[in-house]
């Protein structure tokens, strides 16, 4: 059994194809959806955390690099930047995981990927702009 | 007293290499097992820092003449208006000024990605910045207009003068609201989401010298990486308010207006920052020494987290429309636990005001007075403090020839 949560990015070419349905019917792929957004240009981005047998994942993998669809780890996706962090932890009172989180009584942030759900909220709130967003 | 140190005796100790300097968190353990009659007798100086968002922050700039000359009066530094209303070619940028083609909160909550605080940072940091002039043209200043890039090392000076810095004590910022607010205490997320405070509690300058005492006109600072100055009480300076035994301030209180050479400073300590739905700011690294020229400056100085206090104020209601007082009062041992609990509600905190940052800052401060690199200055004048009388007045709206 593996799990990971990825980012699925869709050329408009395929926005419009069920590939979740696939996902489950044909590789028997549990999913969650984390966030899921279509931009003006049609192009679709999906946030899961995507769990299966480690062959039905690879395959459902695949499945969807085949059909053009690009997987990325969401880890890859949001990025602390830990030199233009002020250490301020504007951020760790908005994060909704607390994946940005303070380490007290150090009072520094720290960012642990495995506990971000890629919401975006802290892209923001961050006065330095030190989380950056990387599709 | 026992102990009774001078600034002169402390800068010979300096000059020697023999000065004993702690920052404002070492000290809190050596008076407790020293005793402060003992720990006054062995410590010179104590350090203390700050790095949190200050606003009224800003700088002079002389830009330099160009052929023919011109007398500058609408100047823009990558787009963010500087204030052209003194000499030909002298400007005033400040911190929260936005670009003139920012869509500012038309778009609610706008972002604010660049501004004033953000151009003195590029400055500092040595990158080129797009200046863009206007004039209406003079005899002895005919040019109209000018475009050209420009650096810090170009201008011929630029200093850095802030009219309202290390706030001593400041509010923690509560939304009471069913909705979201975006203000310059960050994001506060509704009923009671979260709690945010900006000061660095036992390391902040001004809570370890709460009377002011040796803090004053002329005082040689850290600021900005750099040797600065304090040149007078800050805007809102406003000694005269409810204090603890110790003389901590128990609501936002004393203020500085400091200066400092903007081309000797480093762009880690001076940090262009934006508040979603608010606007930009500048974050500014401060350190002040304080002489331990006798036990009681000593005993302020080794205050701890556990003994300051800072009101807990409404910013959907009590803040902006002055409705309802504080809701309570926290210590910034409670702030700095990480949470605090209001209206029997656990609240979680943040602190704007980095700690490691100030932390730094002291330490840094404490090495270049160990390495006889800095010297300490008493002050030219002191500052109001709390016998001054001084205070902050509201502004009343009044029609022409109404009394207040």
């Amino acid at each position: 059994m593996v799990k990971h949560k990825i980012v699925l990015l869709f050329p408009a070419t395929v926005v419009e194809q069920p590939f979740l349905y696939h996902l489950v019917k044909d590789y028997n792929l549990i999913i969650n959806v984390l966030k899921a957004n279509i931009n003006p240009r049609k192009e679709g981005t999906l946030v899961l955390e995507l769990a299966g047998d480690k062959e039905n994942y690879d395959s459902g993998i695949h499945f969807l690099e085949s059909r053009g669809v690009k997987t990325v780890p969401l880890e890859q996706q949001i990025v602390w930047n830990e030199e233009r962090c002020t250490q301020c932890g504007a951020c760790t009172v908005i994060c909704p995981t607390s994946a940005l989180e303070m380490i007290r009584p150090e009072m520094t942030v720290t960012f642990n990927g495995e506990k971000c759900i890629a919401c975006g909220h802290c892209l923001k709130a961050c006065p330095a702009r030190a989380v950056e967003e990387h599709y | 007293m026992k102990v009774n140190r001078t600034y002169d005796e402390i800068n010979e100790r300096i000059k020697k290499g023999e000065a004993v300097v702690m920052t404002a968190e070492e000290i809190i353990p050596f008076v407790e097992e020293k005793g402060l009659e003992q720990a006054a007798r062995e410590v010179d100086v104590v350090t203390t820092g700050t790095f949190g968002p200050m606003c009224s922050s800003g700088a002079f700039l002389n830009l330099g003449h160009p052929m023919p000359r011109m007398r500058m009066s609408e100047i823009y530094l990558n787009g963010v208006n500087a204030y052209g209303g003194i000499a030909a070619v002298d400007a005033y940028l400040g911190a929260t000024e936005i670009p003139k083609t920012d869509p500012a909160n038309t778009n609610f909550p706008g972002e604010f990605n660049y501004g004033g605080g953000h151009v003195i940072e590029d400055l500092i940091a040595g990158k080129e910045v797009y200046l863009e002039a206007y004039s209406y043209g003079t005899d002895c200043y005919p040019r109209k207009k000018l475009g050209t890039y420009i650096k810090l090392e170009d201008m011929n000076e630029a200093f850095m003068f802030n009219s309202r810095n290390a706030y001593q004590n400041y509010n923690v910022a509560v939304n009471l609201s069913e909705k979201t607010l975006y203000t310059y205490m960050g994001i506060l997320k509704p009923n009671l989401g979260n709690a945010n405070y900006s000061t660095s509690g036992q390391l902040s300058p001004l809570f370890n010298d709460p009377l002011l005492r040796t803090t004053g006109i002329g005082t040689r600072i850290f600021l900005g990486g750099t040797e600065g100055y304090v040149s007078w009480y800050g805007t809102q300076h406003n000694p005269s308010v409810n204090r603890s035994e110790t003389g901590a301030p128990r609501t936002p209180s004393g203020t500085l207006s400091v200066i400092g050479d903007m081309k000797q400073m480093d762009a880690a300590w001076i940090r262009g920052v934006s508040f979603l739905g608010y606007g930009v700011s500048l974050m500014v690294g401060i350190g002040i020494p304080i002489p331990i020229l006798n036990e009681e400056i000593l005993r302020s100085a080794a205050v701890k987290d556990e003994e300051l206090f800072a009101p807990v104020v409404d910013y959907s209601q009590g803040y902006p429309y002055g409705r309802g007082g504080p809701l309570g009062e926290v210590s910034y041992a409670q702030l700095k636990s990480g949470t605090i609990v209001i209206h029997d509600k656990e609240v979680p905190t943040a602190p704007l005001s980095s700690y490691p940052k100030a932390k730094e800052i002291a330490e840094i401060l404490k090495s270049w007075i160990k390495e006889g690199q800095f010297l300490l200055t008493e002050p030219v004048e002191q500052l109001p403090s709390a016998d001054s009388g001084k205070k902050l007045s509201p502004m009343k709206i009044r029609s022409r020839g109404e009394e207040n």
